[in-house]
Formats: structure tokens, C-alpha cells, sequence
């Protein structure tokens, strides 16, 4: 049974009609995220003092508390790229219809998958129980980061606990603005990691060996790599600047 | 070609093969040494102080250094290169509009920020001559 979806007979940027959809719904997606970005950028243009990422994020599994800025958000930003490259393997694989190869690669790319979003559950975990000393209306108080609260202000001016300066509360908008858009992100993450799941299924079904081709694998990539493209600037935004 | 998916589509891109793996494994190290750099950059901006110019300078230079990764990884592991040239650009040309997106949000933060700072500053009152009495003397 053959569909016609294109109704002129000829595909006008010779490509399946799928694969062109996936694209044009991954424009409106970079959209999406761009505008919450942008968002963000304007509120952090818009304050005098917005929190420093290396102090924020220094935090490393099994390292207690010494001071790793960044090593932490390096292994999630190397998960995702090894976990894209899986995936461009198994594209490749299912260009040349080696059924075992797609496994292969799929398999791997859905641990990078969950790898990542175990790092970043991790991660969050850390943010919100992770409570910091902080001068509030001159009483000392001990809070995490959430959406309402976070302790990543500039030191007070006068009040010192135990020898070190403690700090104040940072600007509101911070754990909003990063809890929402990793959250989208991950969100992004955990279907893509479904998707892959359902396409290694069919594939280890037979179901792409009978269509004769491997074309699906092909848009489910496209949307697993954009995820890796959008976490290019969520890593920039939120913890490289 | 035997695995098109519809019959419509005569066009194939991919060269198949070795060099298409050693195309990934080259894309892949060059993604890694980008984000390296970018790390390194963003690691000496909090171990040596510095002066704001040339802190605004050194993110001015990760962020090129992000987009050289989005054209990466678009281009190569998205294939977007290898498509015909009218497809490139319905994708391309409409997100021109973050141009105009980030510029305009971005200084409007910023005159946020300036007009909250010197609320109260501006609006001190410029001594005022009528030209009344300036005749009269």
C-alpha cells in the first residue's frame, strides 16, 4: 500500500514527508526553547546580581563537599553527545539495513538516555535538599533552591557565621528559570528515550525489515539529536555564562 | 533505490560505508574539544579575577564557540548539510527571526535594569527659568 502524501507526485525537496514534518516541528521546537531562553536572558539582563554557575553548580557524586565546579555538568554534556553518536550509528546501520547493528546502536543510545537523566535527577536532588546558610530579615536561616527561594545571593554585608561571610537570598526568577527549562529539556530527553524505546522494539520485531527500510530510526534520530542540540544552549546559558 | 520509502524520493545523500564512520568519529572529537575549550573558559573566568570587559569578551567567545557546535551537530549528525539547498533554507531563513528575537529582549532587560537604578536620579528637578522673569531683570 503506497500513500501519496505529497499530492504534486513528486516530493518537492526530495525527501519522505515524515522526515520534512520532524524538521519543521523541530524549527517551531527551537523556537520554543528560544523564547524560554530568551526569557531568561532578559531577566538576568534585567538584574544587578545574578548567581555565579561555578559556585552554584560544584557539586560531584561521592566527592562529599569539595569544589568541582562544572565536572558534574561536563559528564552530562559528554553523555549526550556519546549518546548522539550512538544514535548516528544506528542511522547509519539502518541505511545499509544491518537489523543488527540498528539494535546495537539503539541500545546504547536509550543507556545514554537514562544516563543522563539520572544525572540530572541527581542533580536536582542536590539543588532543592542541599540547604545553604542565608541571611534573612537578620535571622539566620538554612534553605535549598526551589522555585520560590535559593541562597545564591551576594554576601551580606555585616553578618558573619562561624568566621565566613554568609550570603543572602539570590534573585527569585533563578530556580524558576533553570528548574522550568531543564525540566523542559529533560522532559525532552525522557520521550526521546520512549521514542527510542519503541523504535528498538519494532526493530527488534521485524516491522522496519518488512517495510524494506529503516526510515524511522532516521526522524527518531533527527529528534534525538535536536535534544542534544538544545542542551548546546541550555549548558551555555546556564552554566558556561 | 531499493530502501526509499516512497518512490517519490530519488534523491540519496549518504555516502555510506568507512568514511561515513570516520566522518562521525571526527565530528565527534571536534564536538569534544569545543566543549573543552568552552569548560576551560568557563573554569578560568572563576579562578582568576578579572576585569568585566574582558570577562564579557571571553563569553562573547563561547557562545561563537556554541554555535560552531550547533552547526555541527545540525549539519552533520542531522544531515541538514547533505539535503538539497531549498530545504536548508525553509529551515534556516525563518530562524533569522532570533536575530531580531534575542537583540530586542535582551536591551530591554537591560533598560530595565537602568531605569530601575537610577529611579529617583533622572527625575531631580533642573532649575527652571521663566522667561518672565528673566525680562524683568
Amino acid at each position: 500500500m503506497q500513500t501519496k502524501w505529497w499530492s504534486g507526485g513528486k516530493s518537492p525537496f526530495n525527501v519522505e514527508y515524515g522526515k520534512l514534518m520532524m524538521w519543521y516541528f523541530l524549527m517551531s521546537d527551537a523556537f520554543t526553547f528560544g523564547a524560554f531562553l530568551i526569557s531568561y536572558g532578559t531577566i538576568r539582563f534585567s538584574q544587578n546580581y545574578w548567581p555565579d554557575p561555578n559556585v552554584v553548580f560544584n557539586a560531584l557524586p561521592f566527592t562529599g563537599h569539595a569544589n568541582l565546579p562544572l565536572a558534574f555538568v561536563s559528564l552530562m554534556t559528554f553523555i549526550l553527545i556519546v549518546s548522539s553518536v550512538t544514535m548516528v550509528l544506528a542511522v547509519h546501520a539502518g541505511h545499509k539495513n544491518d537489523k543488527q547493528g540498528v539494535i546495537k546502536w539503539m541500545i546504547w543510545t536509550i543507556i545514554g538516555g537514562f544516563a543522563f537523566l539520572g544525572c540530572q535527577a541527581w542533580e536536582w536532588t542536590h539543588l532543592i535538599t542541599g540547604d545553604h546558610a542565608v541571611l534573612i530579615k537578620g535571622q539566620i536561616e538554612h534553605i535549598g533552591t526551589t522555585v520560590t527561594m535559593n541562597p545564591w545571593g551576594p554576601a551580606a554585608e555585616v553578618a558573619s557565621h562561624d568566621g565566613h561571610h554568609i550570603g543572602t537570598t539570590g534573585p527569585v526568577a533563578f530556580g524558576g528559570y533553570f528548574f522550568g527549562i531543564t525540566g523542559f529539556h529533560g522532559f525532552h530527553v525522557f520521550s526521546g528515550v520512549i521514542i527510542n524505546i519503541v523504535m528498538l522494539v519494532m526493530a527488534i520485531n521485524g516491522t522496519f525489515e518488512r517495510k524494506g527500510h529503516y526510515m524511522m530510526i532516521e526522524k527518531a534520530g533527527l529528534y534525538w539529536h535536536f535534544v542534544d542540540l538544545v542542551w548546546v544552549f541550555v549548558f551555555l546559558c546556564f552554566y558556561l555564562i | 533505490m531499493e530502501h526509499s520509502a516512497s518512490p517519490e524520493v530519488t534523491f540519496h545523500h549518504e555516502a555510506g560505508g568507512d568514511e561515513f564512520v570516520k566522518k562521525i568519529i571526527k565530528t565527534t572529537v571536534l564536538l569534544s574539544i569545543i566543549t573543552m575549550i568552552e569548560l576551560g573558559l568557563g573554569l578560568a573566568m572563576y579562578a582568576f579575577p578579572m576585569a568585566a570587559v574582558l570577562k564579557l569578551f571571553i563569553k562573547g567567545v563561547i557562545v561563537i564557540l556554541s554555535l560552531a557546535k550547533a552547526f555541527y551537530i545540525v549539519g552533520i549528525f542531522m544531515h541538514l548539510g547533505d539535503e538539497i539547498k531549498n530545504l536548508i533554507m525553509t529551515i534556516c531563513v525563518p530562524l533569522m527571526l532570533f536575530i531580531w528575537f534575542i537583540a530586542a529582549f535582551l536591551m530591554d532587560g537591560n533598560s530595565w535594569k537602568n531605569l530601575r537604578n537610577s529611579r529617583g536620579k533622572l527625575i531631580t528637578p533642573v532649575e527652571q527659568h521663566s522667561p518672565a522673569a528673566k525680562g524683568n531683570h
